[in-house]
C-alpha cells in the first residue's frame, strides 16, 4: 500500500488552485512509490469541485457531502479526513491557511508524524524524505516520518500547479460525523473575504511588495506598478504593522511565501523574516534609498534611489516597453 | 480564568542567517547565538496577561497564568523572565532539547493539562526555529478541544472567546467555548487586539509586549517554579518525525546596482527577459 490521498481545498463550491500543488506532490511521490493518488473533496455540495478535481490525473476522486461541511471548521473536517486517510500511506494538502489549520489536527487524530510546509520530496526505494525550510529559510531539514501514515503539507510556491490530465472516476466516500466535544464548542461567526481583481500572492507571476517607507502612499504609488505588470501586491511586516497595508498581504516567514518570476521590493530594507518569504523568486528587483540595506544582498537588480519619483518613472517606462 | 502558556526558547531569530550547518550535514549549529524566547510565545504570554486583567490595572491578575517549557535546567531562565513579566507560576518539563518533536510535546502538554485543568491554552502559532506550526492543532485534537489558530484578536465573553483569525484573503471570526486552544499571530499584541471582560472597550494597550520592571524581576525569583520529568507525562518518548540531515539553502548572489530607472527597465527587458 503506497497510495496518496490529496485533501482538496474548496471555496464556494469550487476547487481552489492551492489543491494543484498538493496534486503535483502526489504525482511525484506516488510515481516513486509505485502507487496511485486520490483526491478527497469535501463540502455540502461539491459536484463542481469534484468535476474539476477529476481532471487532475487521480486514480479516483472521493467526494464527501454533508450539510455540516458547508463551512470549513477543522473540528468537523478532521474526523472524515482521518477516517478516509487511514487507507493511504500519505495524506497531503497544501500549506495554505486551510491546510496549516487542518492537517496537524488530522495528524494528531491518526497518531501520525506531520511534515509541514515542505519544498521537496525525495524518494529512495519506498522511503520518502521531506525537505523543509527551517530557521526562516536559513536551513533545510530532511525530515523522515516513522509512523505508517505520513501527514504532509506542501509549500504552494515550491510545487507548480498540475496541468489537467485525463478523467478520474468520482465516487462517494463516507462522512464520519464528529463525536466528542470539540465540534459542538466552535462556531464560525463571520468570514470576511476581501475581493481583489489582482492575482493571488502565492500564485502570481509578478509580485510588487512595499515597505514602511511608502507610508500612507502605499496604494497610490504601488497600484499603478501592479496594474502595468499584472502583479499581485505584497507588503513587508513593517508596512502591515504600521497599518499601511492589510495584514493578509504580508510576505515573509510568518506571512505568505512567494516565488514569482519577478519580485519587486520597494522601500523594503530586507529583514531576515522578509527574505524568508521571497528569496526563492527568480529575479529580484530592489529600490531603496539606503544603499546598505540588506535587500541589496539578494537583489539581482538594485536601484539606490528615492522610490517616490522612481516608481512612477518605472511605471511610465514599463508601459512604453509593453506598448511596443 | 486560568491560562496555560507554553514557551520555547529559540536561537536568536534576528540572527537566523548565522545558523551553520557543519560539513557532515548532521545537525544545525547555533553556537554563538543567544537564546531568546520564541517571539510568538512572547505574544501568547502578552495575550494571556491581557485576558487575565483589567487593562487599567495590569499589576492585578484576575485568574492565573501558568507558563511551561521543555528543556534542561538552563531553560528556567526563559520561565523566570516570563514570571517577571507577570506570569504567576512556572513548570519546567525536564528533557534535552533534541529529543523532542511536535507530537511528543503535544502529548506531554495534554497530560499536563489533565492535571492543571486550565480554561485556555494560549500559545504561539509556530516556533521560529522549526517553523512547523503544529503543536496547538495536535494538542487540540488530543484533548478534544475546539481551537482557533493564527489569532489576530481575542475578546473574552462569559465561558467563551471570540477570536478573529487571519486566513487567506480575509478574516474568519469564530467563537470557541472554553476550554479551548488559541494559537496567536503577530498582530495579537496590537493596542486593541485583546480584551478581557474586565477591560473597558475604550481602553488601548501599548503596542507590543510589556517588559518586566526591576522589582518584578526580583519578585519573580520567589515565584513557584516546579520541575516535572518528561517521563512522568509521556511514557512513550519515541519520535514520529526525525531530522537526520540538514542542508544550507543555495546562496543567492548579490546582483548589480543599476544607475537609474532606464537602465533597470532595459536590463529587465533584454537581460532578464521578464518584461
Amino acid at each position: 500500500m503506497a497510495d496518496i490521498l490529496v485533501v482538496a481545498e474548496v471555496a464556494e463550491g469550487k476547487l481552489k488552485k492551492t489543491t494543484h500543488s498538493a496534486v503535483t506532490f502526489a504525482r511525484t511521490a506516488s510515481a516513486a512509490l509505485g502507487g496511485t493518488y486520490s483526491i478527497l473533496v469535501m463540502g455540502d455540495a461539491v459536484s463542481d469541485a469534484a468535476a474539476e478535481a477529476a481532471s487532475l490525473g487521480a486514480a479516483k476522486v472521493i467526494t464527501v457531502e454533508d450539510a455540516s461541511l458547508k463551512i470549513y471548521l477543522a473540528e468537523r473536517f478532521a474526523p472524515t479526513v482521518a477516517a478516509i486517510g487511514k487507507g493511504f500511506a500519505v495524506v497531503v494538502g497544501t500549506a495554505s491557511a486551510f491546510g496549516k489549520d487542518l492537517l496537524p489536527r488530522v495528524a494528531g487524530r491518526l497518531a501520525s508524524g506531520y511534515a509541514a510546509d515542505i519544498t521537496e520530496v525525495i524518494a529512495s526505494g519506498d522511503k520518502l524524505t521531506y525537505k523543509r525550510p527551517m530557521f526562516a529559510g536559513n536551513a533545510f531539514g530532511m525530515a523522515t516520518i516513522a509512523t505508517p501514515i505520513h501527514v504532509v503539507s506542501v509549500r504552494q510556491s515550491a510545487f507548480s500547479a498540475t496541468e489537467p490530465a485525463g478523467t478520474s472516476p468520482i465516487e462517494k466516500g463516507a462522512f464520519t460525523a464528529p463525536t466528542g466535544n470539540a465540534h459542538g464548542r466552535v462556531e464560525l461567526l463571520s468570514l470576511e473575504q476581501v475581493k481583489s481583481e489582482r492575482p493571488e500572492l502565492a500564485e502570481a507571476r509578478v509580485v510588487v511588495s512595499g515597505g514602511r517607507a511608502l507610508k500612507e502612499k502605499f496604494s497610490e504609488v504601488l497600484d499603478p506598478l501592479c496594474d502595468v505588470l499584472g502583479a499581485a501586491l505584497g507588503a513587508s511586516r513593517a508596512a502591515c504593522d504600521a497599518g499601511y497595508a492589510p495584514s493578509d498581504l504580508q510576505v515573509g516567514q510568518t506571512g505568505k511565501v512567494v516565488a514569482p518570476s519577478l519580485y519587486f521590493a520597494i522601500g523594503i530594507s530586507g529583514a531576515i523574516q522578509h527574505l524568508a518569504g521571497m528569496k526563492g523568486s527568480k529575479v529580484i528587483v530592489a529600490i531603496n534609498k539606503d544603499g546598505d540595506a540588506p535587500i541589496f544582498q539578494v537583489a539581482d537588480y538594485g536601484l539606490v534611489a528615492d522610490l517616490f519619483p522612481s516608481v512612477p518613472e518605472l511605471v511610465k517606462q514599463i508601459k512604453a516597453v509593453k506598448a511596443g | 480564568m486560568k491560562i496555560l502558556v507554553p514557551l520555547k526558547r529559540v536561537a536568536d531569530p534576528d540572527n537566523a542567517n548565522k545558523v551553520k550547518i557543519p560539513a557532515a550535514g548532521d545537525k544545525i549549529e547555533t553556537t554563538g547565538l543567544e537564546w531568546k524566547p520564541n517571539p510568538f510565545d512572547e505574544y501568547a504570554l502578552e495575550a494571556a496577561l491581557r485576558l487575565t486583567e483589567n487593562g487599567q490595572t495590569p499589576k492585578v491578575r484576575a485568574g492565573e497564568v501558568v507558563v511551561v517549557t521543555f528543556g534542561p535546567k538552563e531553560t528556567e531562565q526563559t520561565l523566570r523572565a516570563a514570571l517577571a513579566t507577570g506570569a504567576d507560576r512556572a513548570i519546567r518539563i525536564d528533557t534535552t532539547d533534541d529529543k523532542l518533536d511536535g507530537d511528543l510535546v503535544a502529548r506531554a502538554l495534554a497530560a499536563l493539562i489533565e492535571k492543571e485543568k486550565p480554561d485556555v491554552v494560549v500559545m504561539g502559532k509556530q516556533a521560529v526555529d522549526g517553523d512547523s506550526n503544529q503543536v496547538g492543532q495536535i494538542l487540540a485534537e488530543l484533548l478534544d478541544w475546539p481551537m482557533a489558530t493564527f489569532a489576530a484578536t481575542i475578546k473574552e465573553e462569559a465561558g467563551a472567546l471570540v477570536v478573529s483569525r487571519e486566513v487567506d484573503g480575509g478574516v474568519a471570526t469564530m467563537r470557541v467555548k472554553l476550554p479551548a486552544i488559541v494559537t496567536v499571530d503577530l498582530r495579537i499584541v496590537a493596542p486593541t487586539s485583546v480584551y478581557s471582560t474586565k477591560t473597558a472597550a475604550t481602553f488601548k494597550y501599548n503596542d507590543g509586549v510589556r517588559f518586566a520592571a526591576l522589582p518584578a524581576i526580583m519578585a519573580a525569583k520567589k515565584k513557584l517554579l516546579v520541575e516535572i520529568k518528561l517521563a512522568d507525562l509521556a511514557a512513550d518518548q519515541a519520535l514520529k518525525v526525525e531530522y537526520k540531515a540538514f542542508q544550507a539553502p543555495p546562496a543567492r548572489k548579490a546582483g548589480i546596482k543599476v544607475k537609474d530607472v532606464t537602465e533597470l527597465v532595459t536590463r529587465l527587458k533584454n537581460e532578464a527577459k521578464v518584461l
